[in-house]
C-alpha cells in the first residue's frame, strides 16, 4: 500500500485563486451597480419630476422683492447670512452674461448667488427651506378660518400686511406655520421649495423646463453609465467563471483519468468499471455547472441581498419587516413543497428504472415472449409501471402547479403591502415617494436573492455527492505499485513462470480463491489450466502480469519475484490476451499496433495470419485500413478474438497468456489456430499459458494443471490425468463420449 | 420525469437556465408540421382540458398584465395627494387608495387561482397522454416483425419510451403555458404601454428589437461551440468508456501513458469549448439586462418629460418601468419555447417513427385450429419445407431454395461454424420472419394458415442465452403456461431434473431472480428454461446447447434435462455437441447463412463435403 496526500477540492481551485477573487470583486462592483439605478430612479422621480429638477432651496437667483419676503421668515443672523451670499444686481446694471441668466434684471433688481462652499450652502439650504415653505404655503392662509375672521378685502397683498406687523407678531406667525408644518411633515418642503424656486425662476423669465430636462437627462445618463459597468462587470465575471470552472474541470477530469489508469484490477473491482465512468464523466461534468452556478449565483445573491438590505435600512422607512416577512412566508412555501414533492422524485426514478428495466426485458425476451404467447401478460406488466410513473408524476405536477402561482401571489402581495404602508409613511413625512418605488424594487431584490439561494442549495447536496465520488478515487490508494529499485530479471532466462506456494484471496472477500498453488512453467511448452466455473482458472493467469498481487508466496518470472520489478518491464515480456476480446477504436492496424507501435509490416501480417484473421482482414474492401468502431461492435466476437490474439503476436513476448481466448471460435478456426500457435511457440520458445473450457483444446498441452476450489487437483498430461485425475475425467466425459476419447486415443 | 425543473417565469430565467442548446444543439424535426398533427391526436381527447387551460393562462396572465397600471394608480394618487398636501390644498385620500389596493389584491388572488387552475390541467393532459404514448409503444412493440429489432437497437427504443416521452410531456406541461402566457402578456403589454404613453412605447420598441437581434447573435454563437463541446465531450467519454472497460488490455500492453496523453488532448479540447459555449450563453443574462436597463432609463428620461407635460402621471411611469423590465421576458419565453418546440418535435417524431413502423403481415381470417375443443392438440409435429428462400434483406436471399421433410418426434440437428445462422432456420419456423418464397407446413398445413400465437404455441425454446425476467424462479417456470398450478410447475421441475437444485437455493422456489440473475449461473438459467418447457408441453421443440461457460455438475444436468424433453417431440438442436450430432435424425449443415448440406452423420461423412471436413478439424492433431 502506497501512502498518498489526501486531496481535497480546494487543492484544485488554488491555481485560481487570483480569478476568483476577481470574480468576487467585480461581483460586488456588479452589485453596487444594480443596487444603485433604484436609487437614480428615485432620484428622478422625487426631484426630476416632483420638484421640477431642482435640487435645492437655494435659487441661483432672486428677485429682491421675493428675497425680502424670505427675509421676513429669518432672524437677524440669518438674514445677515442670506444677504452676504447674495450679490444685488440693480436694473440696467447688469453684465450680458447676468442678462442672459436671468433677463428680468433688465427691469428690477435681483440677487445672484455667490459661490459658495459647501457648508455654506448646506445652512442657507435649510434655512430657506423653511422660509420658502412659509412663503407658498401663506396664500393658503387664506382660506383658513382664522384668516377670514379677519375679514380683510380678497385682493389684499399678505406680505404688504404682514411687513406692517410688528416683529414680535411676525414671530408668532411663524411659530405657529411652523407648528401646522410639523405635521405635514418635512417631507414636503423639498417640492414645496422646489416650487417657490420654480415661481420665482419663471417669474425672472428663466426656462425651467429645460433645467428638470437637463436633470433628467444627465441622472438618466448616469444611470446608464451604471448600468453599463454593471453589465462589463457580469461579463467579465462571466468570462472568468467559465474559465475558472472549465478549468477545474478539466484538471479534475484528468486528475482523476491518470489515476484510475494507474489502478490495478483490485481497485476497478473495488468500484466498477461503471461508476468509474461515471466519477470520470458526469460528476466531474456536474461539478463543473454547479461551479459556475456557485460564482454567479451562490456569491452574487448574499451580496445583493445584503447590499439591498442595507439599503432599505437607509431608506428610514421602517417597513423591513416586510421583506423579512416575505422572506419567511416564502421560504416556508418552498420548505413545505419541497418536503412533499423531493421524496416523490427519488420514487420517479426508481419508478422510471423499473419502467426501463419492464421494457428492456420485454425487448430482450421478445422470442421468448412471442413464443410462449405471453404479451398480454407482458402487457399488463408494463401497464402497471407506466400507470404508477404517470399517477407520481400527476401528484408531483399537480403540487407544483401550486408553487409559482403562490410565490407570484406573495410577490405581488408585497407591492400592495408597501404601496399601502409606505402611503402612510409618505403622508407622515418619514418617505418619499421615489423613495417608496426604489424600495418595492429593493425589496423584490432580497426576496429574488433568498430564492436564489433555496433553489441552489436544492442543487448543492447533489453536487457534494458528485465531489465526495471523485475525491474517493483520488483519495484511493493504489494497492499494486513499482518497488522503490525495481531489480532487472536474469537474462539468462526467457520465458520462466514459477509459481511457489501461491495463495490469492481478492480484496474483501473471506475465502481465497487460490491456494497452495505451486508450479513452473518453462519456455517453449504449452501450461494449460482446467476447471469448472468458479474454480480459479483465470485468477492465476491474471496473477502473472500483476492485475493483483498474490496473498501467499510468491511468482517468479526469470527468476526474479515479478513484485520486485518495474510493473512496464514485466508486461513487456507478456502477451495477453483476455476472455473477451477487448478491441480500441481505430483500424485494425492500429489495434495490431497497440502491442507494438514499431513492428514492421512482416510481424503484423504473419500474426494475423497465425491468428486466423488474415481471411476476413483481406475479405474487407479496406482491409487493414478497416475502421474498428468503440468496442469493437463492427466486428464479430469471434473476429474480435482473433484480431486480439494476433494483438499478442505482434508484441512477440516471451510468455503467453491466454485467458480463455478461444471460446468464441467454431471447431474448425480453433483447431487451425491452434495448430500454427503451436508451432510458433515451439520455434521462439514462448511460454504458453492458457486457460480453457473445451478440453479439446488443451488435450495436447505438455502440462495440464486441474484445478477445483482453488486447489491444484493434479498436474500432467491429458493421458496422466485420464489415468489418475478424477476432477479431469469427470470433465473429460461430460464433454467428450466414451467413443470420442477413444476415437482420438486411435488417432494420437 | 427525471429533472421536473419547474421553470418558474421571472426568476429562474438567467443564471440558474443552462444556456440554449445544452439539448441535443438545435435538434430538429424533419417535419414539423405533420409531427404536430400526430402530436395533437394524442390531444384530442384531452380537448376540453387544453381548451380551459389556454383559456384560464389568457385570464390569469391579462389579470397580471393590468396589475402594474393599477398599482401606479395608486402610486399616482400618493403622490398627487402629498403635492396637494405641499400646497395646502389637500391631503392624501387613503380611503381612495385602500379601495384600488383591495382591488388589485382580489386581481392578484384571481389570477393566481386561475395560474393554478392551468397548471393543474396542463399537468394531467401532459401525464395522460404520456402515459398513452408509452402503452402505444408497448403495444407496438408486439406488432412489429423482428426485422424491425435486427436494425434497430434496444437502448434506441428505450431511449424513445422514456426521455423522447418526457420531453413531449415537458413541453406539454410547460412551453405550451409559457407560450400562450407570453403571447398574452406580449399584447397585453402592449396595449397596457400604448394606453398609458404611445410614445414611450415607441420608445421602448426601439430598444427591444436590439434586444432580438443580439439574443440571436448569442444563441447562434453559442450553439456552434455548444455542438463542438458536445463533440468534444463525446470524445473524451468515448476515450474514458473505451480505456475502462479495456483496462486490462491497456495496461498488458503499458498503454497508460499512450491514454493519458490522448485523453489529456481531447480534455483541453473538451475545456476550450465548455468555457466559450459557458461563457457565450452566460453573456446573454447580463447583456439582455443591460438593455432592459437602457428602456429603464428611456423612460425614466422620456417619462420625466411627459410627466413634466402633465402628459402622464407619476405612477405611470412607475407601471412602465414594470412593463419595459418584463417585455424581454416573453420574447425570451417565447424564443426559449419555439426551440423547445423543435426539439420538442425531434423527440415526438421519433416517437411516431417508432408508432409508425410497418407491422407484422396481417393474420389469416380462416385461422387453421390446432387444438380441439377440450383443448388437446390436434397436432403430430411433422414439419416440411418447401422451395424455400429466404434472406433478412430481400436483396441478399441466404437459403436458396430449401426443401426438407421431417416426420413427427424426429431430431434435427443444425450445425455450421459461428456466425453461420443456424438459428435462422429456428426463426423461419416460427414465423418470426416472413419468408421470401417457397413454404413451410407444419402437420402439411402452411404456417401462414395458423394464428401466430397458435403456431408458436406449438413450439418450445430452451436458449443458451436463457431469458429469465425479475421475479421468483417459480413465477418465470410458470412462464410456460400461466395457467398452470403449482403443482404443476414443480413436477415440471422434477421432470427436468432442476426441482433438488431449486430446492438448494435460499428461498426455494420463492428465490428472486435479478436483472441480471447474478445469483444463478447461467447453466442453471438453462436448467430453468428447460423446465419452463416442459410446463408448456410443446409439439416441437428448439434447442440451444451450451458452447461454454458452463461448469461440467450443471452440463450433466442439462444433458438429462434435454434428453427427458425430447421424447416424443420433434426437435430441432442448434448442435455443438457431436455426440448430440451423431445421435440425431438428421443433419442440417449451415454455412454462410445457406444450408449447404443435410442428411445423416453417416452419409454426411460419406459424402465428404463440408460436414465431413468441419468434423474431422476437431480432431486434427495440433502436431
Amino acid at each position: 500500500m502506497v501512502r498518498i496526500k489526501k486531496v481535497r477540492i480546494t487543492q484544485y481551485l488554488k491555481p485560481f485563486a487570483l480569478s476568483i477573487a476577481a470574480v468576487i470583486v467585480l461581483l460586488f462592483a456588479q452589485a453596487q451597480c444594480e443596487l444603485a439605478l433604484p436609487d437614480y430612479m428615485a432620484d428622478i422621480v422625487d426631484v426630476g419630476i416632483q420638484s421640477g429638477g431642482i435640487r435645492s432651496a437655494v435659487p441661483e437667483v432672486i428677485r429682491k422683492s421675493e428675497a425680502e419676503k424670505l427675509a421676513m421668515f429669518l432672524n437677524d443672523e440669518q438674514q445677515q447670512l442670506f444677504l452676504s451670499s447674495y450679490t444685488l444686481v440693480d436694473a440696467g446694471q447688469a453684465s450680458a452674461k447676468q442678462i442672459k441668466q436671468a433677463p428680468l434684471v433688465e427691469q428690477e433688481p435681483v440677487y445672484f448667488l455667490n459661490s459658495l462652499t459647501d457648508e455654506a450652502r448646506a445652512s442657507l439650504n435649510s434655512m430657506l427651506a423653511r422660509a420658502e415653505m412659509i412663503v407658498v404655503s401663506l396664500p393658503g392662509l387664506k382660506n383658513s378660518e382664522e384668516f377670514k375672521e379677519l375679514n380683510l378685502p380678497e385682493d389684499v397683498d399678505l406680505f404688504s400686511l404682514l411687513r406692517q406687523l410688528p416683529q414680535e407678531v411676525i414671530d408668532d406667525i411663524v411659530a405657529r406655520i411652523d407648528a401646522s408644518l410639523e405635521v405635514a411633515g418635512e417631507n414636503a418642503s423639498p417640492v414645496a421649495s422646489a416650487q417657490f424656486i420654480k415661481m420665482e425662476y419663471r417669474a425672472i423669465g428663466i426656462n425651467t423646463d429645460s433645467i428638470q430636462l437637463n436633470y433628467i437627462f444627465s441622472s438618466g445618463l448616469r444611470m446608464l453609465g451604471i448600468a453599463l459597468f454593471g453589465t462589463i462587470c457580469a461579463i467579465i465575471v462571466t468570462f472568468l467563471a467559465s474559465r475558472i470552472a472549465a478549468g477545474v474541470s478539466r484538471n479534475l477530469r484528468l486528475a482523476v483519468f491518470s489515476k484510475v489508469e494507474n489502478f490495478s484490477s483490485a481497485e476497478f473491482n473495488q468500484f466498477s468499471t461503471g461508476t468509474l465512468i461515471t466519477r470520470t464523466t458526469n460528476d466531474v461534468q456536474q461539478i463543473q455547472q454547479v461551479l459556475v452556478m456557485f460564482m454567479r449565483i451562490v456569491v452574487y445573491a448574499p451580496i445583493i441581498g445584503v447590499g439591498a438590505i442595507i439599503k432599505v435600512l437607509n431608506t428610514n422607512a421602517s417597513m423591513t419587516w416586510i421583506i423579512a416577512l416575505v422572506v419567511v412566508v416564502i421560504m416556508a412555501i418552498m420548505g413545505v413543497a419541497f418536503a412533499v414533492v423531493m421524496p416523490k422524485f427519488s420514487i420517479i426514478q426508481k419508478l422510471l428504472d423499473k419502467m426501463n428495466s419492464v421494457l428492456r426485458e420485454f425487448l430482450d425476451g421478445l422470442p421468448v415472449i412471442r413464443a410462449f404467447n405471453t404479451q398480454g401478460y407482458e402487457e399488463k406488466k408494463f401497464d402497471q409501471v407506466n400507470t404508477d410513473v404517470t399517477k407520481t408524476n400527476l401528484f408531483v405536477n399537480r403540487t407544483l402547479a401550486l408553487l409559482m402561482p403562490m410565490m407570484m401571489l406573495v410577490m405581488n402581495c408585497v407591492g400592495i403591502l408597501i404601496v399601502w404602508v409606505g402611503g402612510h409613511q409618505i403622508n407622515l413625512g418619514t418617505l418619499q415617494v421615489g423613495d417608496m418605488m426604489a424600495f418595492i424594487q429593493y425589496s423584490m431584490q432580497i426576496i429574488m436573492a433568498f430564492l436564489m439561494i433555496t433553489m441552489v442549495s436544492i442543487m448543492l447536496p447533489r453536487a457534494v455527492v458528485s465531489i465526495k465520488r471523485v475525491l474517493e478515487v483520488l483519495n484511493c490508494p493504489l494497492s499494486i505499485a513499482d518497488p522503490q529499485q525495481p531489480k532487472s530479471f536474469d537474462p539468462q532466462q526467457h520465458g520462466y513462470v514459477e509459481f511457489k506456494d501461491v495463495a490469492f484471496r481478492y480484496p474483501g472477500a473471506e475465502e481465497n480463491v487460490l491456494e497452495n498453488i505451486s508450479f513452473l512453467a518453462r519456455p517453449g511448452q504449452t501450461t494449460a489450466f482446467i476447471g469448472s466455473t468458479g474454480s480459479g482458472k483465470s485468477t492465476i493467469v491474471n496473477l502473472v502480469p500483476r492485475f493483483f498481487d498474490v496473498t501467499a508466496g510468491s511468482i517468479e518470472v526469470d527468476g526474479v519475484d515479478i513484485r520486485e520489478v518495474s510493473q512496464q518491464e514485466l508486461r513487456h515480456k507478456i502477451g495477453y490476451v483476455p476472455q473477451k476480446g477487448v478491441l480500441f477504436s481505430g483500424t485494425i492496424e492500429s489495434n495490431l499496433r497497440y502491442a507494438d507501435a514499431d513492428a514492421d509490416w512482416h510481424q503484423l501480417k504473419q500474426a494475423a495470419e497465425i491468428a486466423q484473421a488474415s481471411e476476413f482482414i483481406n475479405a474487407k474492401p479496406e482491409g487493414y485500413d478497416a475502421p474498428i468502431a468503440q468496442g469493437g461492435t463492427n466486428v464479430s466476437g469471434g473476429q474480435k478474438q482473433r484480431l486480439s490474439i494476433a494483438r499478442a503476436l505482434v508484441r512477440n513476448p516471451e510468455i503467453y497468456i491466454f485467458d480463455d481466448s478461444f471460446s468464441a471460435l467454431d471447431f474448425k478456426t480453433d483447431a487451425a489456430l491452434r495448430k500454427a500457435l503451436n508451432e510458433l511457440c515451439q520455434r521462439t520458445g514462448s511460454t504458453v499459458l492458457l486457460v480453457a473450457q473445451r478440453i479439446s483444446s488443451i488435450m495436447h498441452a505438455d502440462q495440464i494443471v486441474v484445478l477445483d476450489k482453488g486447489r491444484i487437483a493434479g498436474i500432467g498430461t491429458h493421458d496422466e490425468l485420464m489415468k489418475t485425475c478424477e476432477v479431469y475425467q469427470e470433465i473429460a466425459y461430460s464433454q467428450l463420449s466414451k467413443e470420442e476419447l477413444d476415437h482420438d486415443e486411435h488417432e494420437a | 420525469m427525471t429533472n421536473t425543473k419547474h421553470n418558474p417565469k421571472p426568476m429562474m430565467r438567467g443564471p440558474m437556465g443552462r444556456g440554449h442548446g445544452m439539448r441535443g444543439a438545435g435538434e430538429k424535426a424533419k417535419d414539423f408540421k405533420g409531427t404536430m398533427k400526430q402530436l395533437l391526436r394524442y390531444i384530442k381527447p384531452y380537448s376540453l382540458s387544453m381548451v380551459f387551460g389556454i383559456l384560464f393562462a389568457a385570464v390569469a396572465t391579462v389579470m397580471t398584465v393590468v396589475g402594474p397600471k393599477i398599482l401606479g394608480k395608486a402610486t399616482t394618487e400618493l403622490a398627487v395627494g402629498l403635492s396637494a398636501k405641499a400646497m395646502g390644498t389637500g391631503g392624501i385620500n387613503f380611503g381612495r387608495i385602500a379601495e384600488i389596493l383591495i382591488f388589485l389584491l382580489c386581481l392578484f388572488g384571481l389570477s393566481a387561482l386561475f395560474h393554478y387552475f392551468q397548471n393543474w390541467l396542463m399537468a394531467s393532459v401532459a401525464q395522460k397522454v404520456s402515459y398513452n404514448l408509452r402503452k402505444a409503444l408497448a403495444e407496438k412493440i408486439d406488432r412489429l416483425p423482428f426485422k424491425y429489432f435486427d436494425t434497430h437497437s434496444h437502448g434506441d427504443l428505450l431511449s424513445r419510451a422514456t426521455n423522447d416521452v418526457d420531453t413531449v410531456s415537458q413541453t406539454l406541461n410547460q412551453s405550451l403555458a409559457n407560450i400562450i402566457t407570453a403571447l398574452v402578456q406580449l399584447f397585453g403589454f402592449t396595449i397596457v404601454m400604448l394606453s398609458i404613453s404611445w410614445e414611450m412605447t415607441l420608445m421602448a420598441f426601439c430598444v427591444l428589437p436590439l434586444s432580438a437581434i443580439l439574443v440571436m447573435q448569442i444563441v447562434k454563437r453559442s450553439q456552434r461551440f455548444f455542438a463542438r463541446q458536445q463533440e468534444a465531450l463525446g470524445a473524451v467519454n468515448g476515450h474514458i468508456e473505451e480505456m475502462y472497460s479495456g483496462h486490462i488490455v491497456m495496461k498488458a500492453f503499458n498503454g497508460e501513458e499512450r491514454s493519458i496523453a490522448e485523453f489529456s488532448e481531447n480534455n483541453q479540447r473538451l475545456y476550450d469549448s465548455a468555457w466559450k459555449s459557458q461563457f457565450l450563453s452566460g453573456m446573454m443574462q447580463p447583456l439582455t439586462t443591460l438593455i432592459g436597463n437602457l428602456g429603464y432609463v428611456g423612460v425614466c428620461i422620456l417619462g420625466g418629460w411627459l410627466a413634466i407635460r402633465g402628459a402622464i402621471e407619476i405612477g405611470d411611469i412607475q407601471a412602465f418601468i414594470a412593463y419595459v423590465r418584463n417585455f424581454n421576458q416573453p420574447i425570451n419565453q417565447l424564443s426559449q419555447s419555439m426551440n423547445v418546440l423543435q426539439s420538442t418535435a425531434a423527440a415526438a417524431e421519433r416517437v411516431f417513427e417508432f408508432l409508425n413502423e410497418e407491422e407484422e403481415v396481417a393474420e389469416t381470417t380462416t385461422p387453421a385450429p390446432v387444438r380441439d375443443r377440450h383443448g388437446k392438440s390436434l397436432i403430430q409435429g411433422q414439419v416440411t419445407f418447401e422451395n424455400v428462400h429466404f434472406g433478412y434483406n430481400p436483396d441478399k436471399i441466404i437459403i436458396n431454395d430449401f426443401s426438407m421433410f421431417i416426420n413427427a418426434g424426429k431430431r434435427v440437428a443444425i450445425v455450421g461454424p459461428t456466425g453461420a445462422g443456424k438459428t435462422t432456420i429456428v426463426k423461419l419456423l416460427m414465423r418470426f420472419y416472413e419468408l421470401n418464397g417457397g413454404t413451410i407446413y407444419v402437420d402439411g398445413q402452411d404456417i401462414r394458415n395458423y394464428k401466430r400465437s397458435d403456431l408458436r404455441s406449438l413450439f418450445g425454446m430452451v436458449l443458451q442465452d436463457a431469458w429469465l425476467f425479475d421475479g421468483t424462479v417459480m413465477e418465470n417456470l410458470r412462464y410456460g403456461r400461466l395457467d398452470a398450478t403449482d403443482q404443476e410447475v414443480i413436477a415440471a421441475a422434477r421432470a427436468a431434473h432442476v426441482d433438488h437444485f431449486i430446492r438448494t437455493l435460499d428461498h426455494g422456489y420463492q428465490t428472486m431472480i435479478d436483472e441480471d440473475s447474478g445469483n444463478i449461473s447461467q447453466g442453471q438459467k438453462q436448467l430453468l428454461t428447460i423446465a419452463r418447457a416442459f410446463l408448456a408441453d410443446p409439439k416441437i421443440l428448439i434447442l440451444d446447447e451450451a458452447t461454454s461457460s458452463v461448469d461440467t455438475r450443471t452440463e450433466v444436468l442439462i444433458q438429462k434435462g434435454m434428453e427427458t424433453l425430447m421424447k416424443g417431440r420433434t426437435s430441432f438442436i442448434i448442435a455443438h455437441r457431436l455426440s448430440t450430432i451423431r445421435d440425431a435424425d438428421l443433419i442440417l449443415v449451415m454455412k454462410d447463412g445457406d444450408i449447404v448440406e443435410a442428411g445423416t452423420h453417416d452419409s454426411l461423412m460419406a459424402d465428404n463435403g463440408f460436414y465431413a471436413s468441419l468434423y474431422n478439424s476437431q480432431f486434427e492433431d495440433c502436431e
